[in-house]
């Protein structure tokens, strides 16, 4: 009666258990076919600018990427989807992407950076417990609201303080891009810094090192694959990030070095036209290219960015 | 209870501190009625003693007596705790090391300290040893800092087994190499007191009698401080012994004397194995 009990209860744990495998295992697979799906549909669409010739009379990566005839590097790559004659020269764009990129993480990496020092290293637990709450809670500010910061009020204040020819402009655009990448790049690097073994504090001091050495020397080389970890989300953020931009850019597709002009980024071209493009079109097709383009950027980055973390993590650890 | 009354009652004597007579040497670090408190608990009761110059003292005890803590008050590792507090003196050549005047970055070159696990940067052999050297501004180029490095590691006995990887990770030596190492890099900086945190413990036999070896030959050049939770290297290696329990110094004197004659009944009942 007893073994009888016994044996049925087993019974019913194996299958419970196997039950639970089987959902879990449904549940991360429908996770993972989501984003698969994502990625064919993005690429299908994106497809017959490689593919079908009439599209491609029109838009191809030659119109893409060579210059047109043109007395000035701003008529030579133009970016101009419904014009008369449509041109779809993709450097303006891309190169708006870089320049307010870098603006963004010129600013953000070393002051979130810094402040992931401060707070693992030098902050009594007190202020601490300040400032990492607060900076985290950044990260909680939709990014629409950032960008009608930007737009409304940092960008006044930034044409005042450097008497910018165009008020909205790259410059703005990163900085306003900034607030958005500092509690990401914060948040990964102060976890990456708090990681490192307290014993390897306790030895430096011990040697007579300076805090300051301590957190300089010791501290930031270990933890160095992590915060750079942090960088490359941080990078992945800040050319994906659309809203921001498209607010604070000024969105003019302006081919030039000059980090003082309007700027149109990749993401925002998608965000700013795809509602009004014909479906079918080479225009539409070219939409889809670029976001297959940005998909495939910044894949390519973070899979070198776990790959340069695995190198430094295996040097650190002396396995090579 | 009665018993903790009593070991108060002997801790305050002041033939706690080393006998003038059986003590004819020199004193490097004095400790004075020294308490230690984390918070509201008091984990040092009043200790004093004087360590020998040049002789290895061991500080033993059971589990949770003070004695690490004891050590990492001379080098004021302590400090790094914080809602800590001492009261008392500890005098380094006279000098009273808990000084709102001391410069506690340059108190702790002149006292080094080896942890119990060994804790090498994730640097390079050289680099670790050279570390200290850098840090402290001790060498004027680069000549001088590899003589350095070669000197300390060939003082820890370990720059045979080394000198043709002093480049390759310090992480890819064994744990008793990486212990050595960690105390060559603590020499380098030309320390005059050394503390070592139970530096065997996580040791096999073979390693802990090199490090045991190492200990008896850099007594020569430094006053050493070593906190050991086994009773036999305490006996190996030490010239003198003091034995704490429960943040009170109960009896401090010469090894051979301190395990052979006890002269309380607690050194006796602990070192016969009857508690600890």
């Amino acid at each position: 009666m007893r073994e009888g009990q016994n044996a049925r209860e087993e019974r019913w744990r194996r299958r419970s258990d196997r039950w639970a495998h089987r959902v879990i295992f449904v549940l991360s697979l429908t996770a993972i076919m989501t984003i698969v799906l994502i990625f064919i549909f993005i690429f299908r669409e994106a497809l017959p600018i490689l593919t079908n010739p009439e599209i491609q009379r029109e838009a191809s990566l030659r119109h893409f990427f060579h210059p047109m005839e043109g007395p000035d590097l701003a008529s030579r790559y133009m970016w101009q989807p419904v014009a008369l004659v449509p041109k779809y020269s993709l450097i303006p764009l891309i190169l708006g992407t870089l320049k307010t990129t870098l603006v963004a993480l010129g600013i953000a990496a070393p002051l979130a950076i810094a402040a992931a020092l401060y707070t693992s290293e030098f902050a009594p637990p007190r202020i601490r417990e300040l400032i990492k709450p607060a900076i985290e809670l950044l990260a909680g500010i939709p990014s629409v609201v950032l960008g009608f910061f930007a737009l409304i009020v940092l960008a006044t204040w930034m044409h005042r303080l450097f008497g910018f020819e165009t008020r909205l402009n790259a410059i703005t655009a990163g900085t306003a891009l900034a607030l958005a990448l500092i509690p990401i790049i914060y948040t990964v690097s102060e976890d990456a810094l708090n990681a490192v073994p307290r014993s390897l504090r306790e030895a430096s001091l011990a040697l007579g090192a300076t805090r300051w050495q301590t957190a300089t020397r010791v501290v930031l080389p270990a933890a160095s694959p992590g915060v750079f970890a942090s960088l490359v989300l941080g990078f992945g953020r800040a050319v994906g990030e659309t809203m921001i931009v498209l607010m604070a850019s000024g969105n003019a597709a302006i081919t030039s070095w000059r980090f003082t002009d309007s700027v149109r980024t990749l993401a925002a071209t998608i965000a700013a036209e795809l509602g009004e493009v014909v479906f079918g079109s080479p225009h539409y097709h070219v939409l889809f290219f670029i976001g297959a383009l940005l998909f495939v950027v910044t894949f390519a980055v973070n899979s070198v960015g776990v790959y340069i973390i695995h190198r430094v993590q295996l040097r650190l650890r002396g396995e090579r | 209870m009665v018993k903790f009354g009593t070991i108060r009652e002997t801790a305050r004597e002041p033939a706690r501190a080393p006998d003038p007579q059986t003590t004819p040497l020199p004193v490097k670090v004095q400790v004075e009625r020294f308490s230690f408190y984390y918070g509201d608990v008091r984990v040092l009761h009043e200790i004093t003693l004087g360590f020998p110059r040049n002789q290895v003292t061991a500080l033993i005890g059971p589990s949770g007596c003070g004695k690490t803590t004891l050590l990492r008050a001379i080098n004021r590792m302590n400090d790094l705790i914080p809602d800590t507090r001492a009261e008392g003196r500890i005098l380094l050549d006279g000098e009273n090391i808990y000084d709102p005047q001391v410069d506690v970055v340059r108190l702790r070159r002149r006292v080094g300290m080896v942890f119990q696990r060994s804790n090498p940067f994730p640097k390079t052999i050289f680099e670790n040893v050279a570390y200290g050297l850098r840090v402290n501004g001790l060498v004027r180029n680069r000549r001088e800092l590899q003589e350095r490095v070669e000197e300390s590691l060939r003082q820890a006995a370990l720059w045979d087994e080394v000198k043709d990887r002093l480049h390759e990770s310090a992480l890819a030596l064994s744990g008793g190499q990486q212990q050595r190492l960690c105390i060559a890099r603590a020499l380098a900086v030309r320390p005059e007191v050394l503390l070592l945190d139970e530096p065997a413990s996580a040791l096999d036999p073979i390693a802990t009698e090199k490090i045991e070896e190492l200990i008896a030959e850099l007594k020569r050049h430094y006053t050493i401080i070593i906190v050991t939770h086994n009773m036999q290297q305490a006996a190996r290696v030490s010239d003198y012994t003091a034995f704490l329990w429960m943040g009170h110094l109960v009896e401090f004197n010469q090894t051979e004397k301190l395990f052979t004659v006890p002269r309380e009944k607690l050194t006796e009942d602990y070192l016969t194995g009857r508690f600890g």
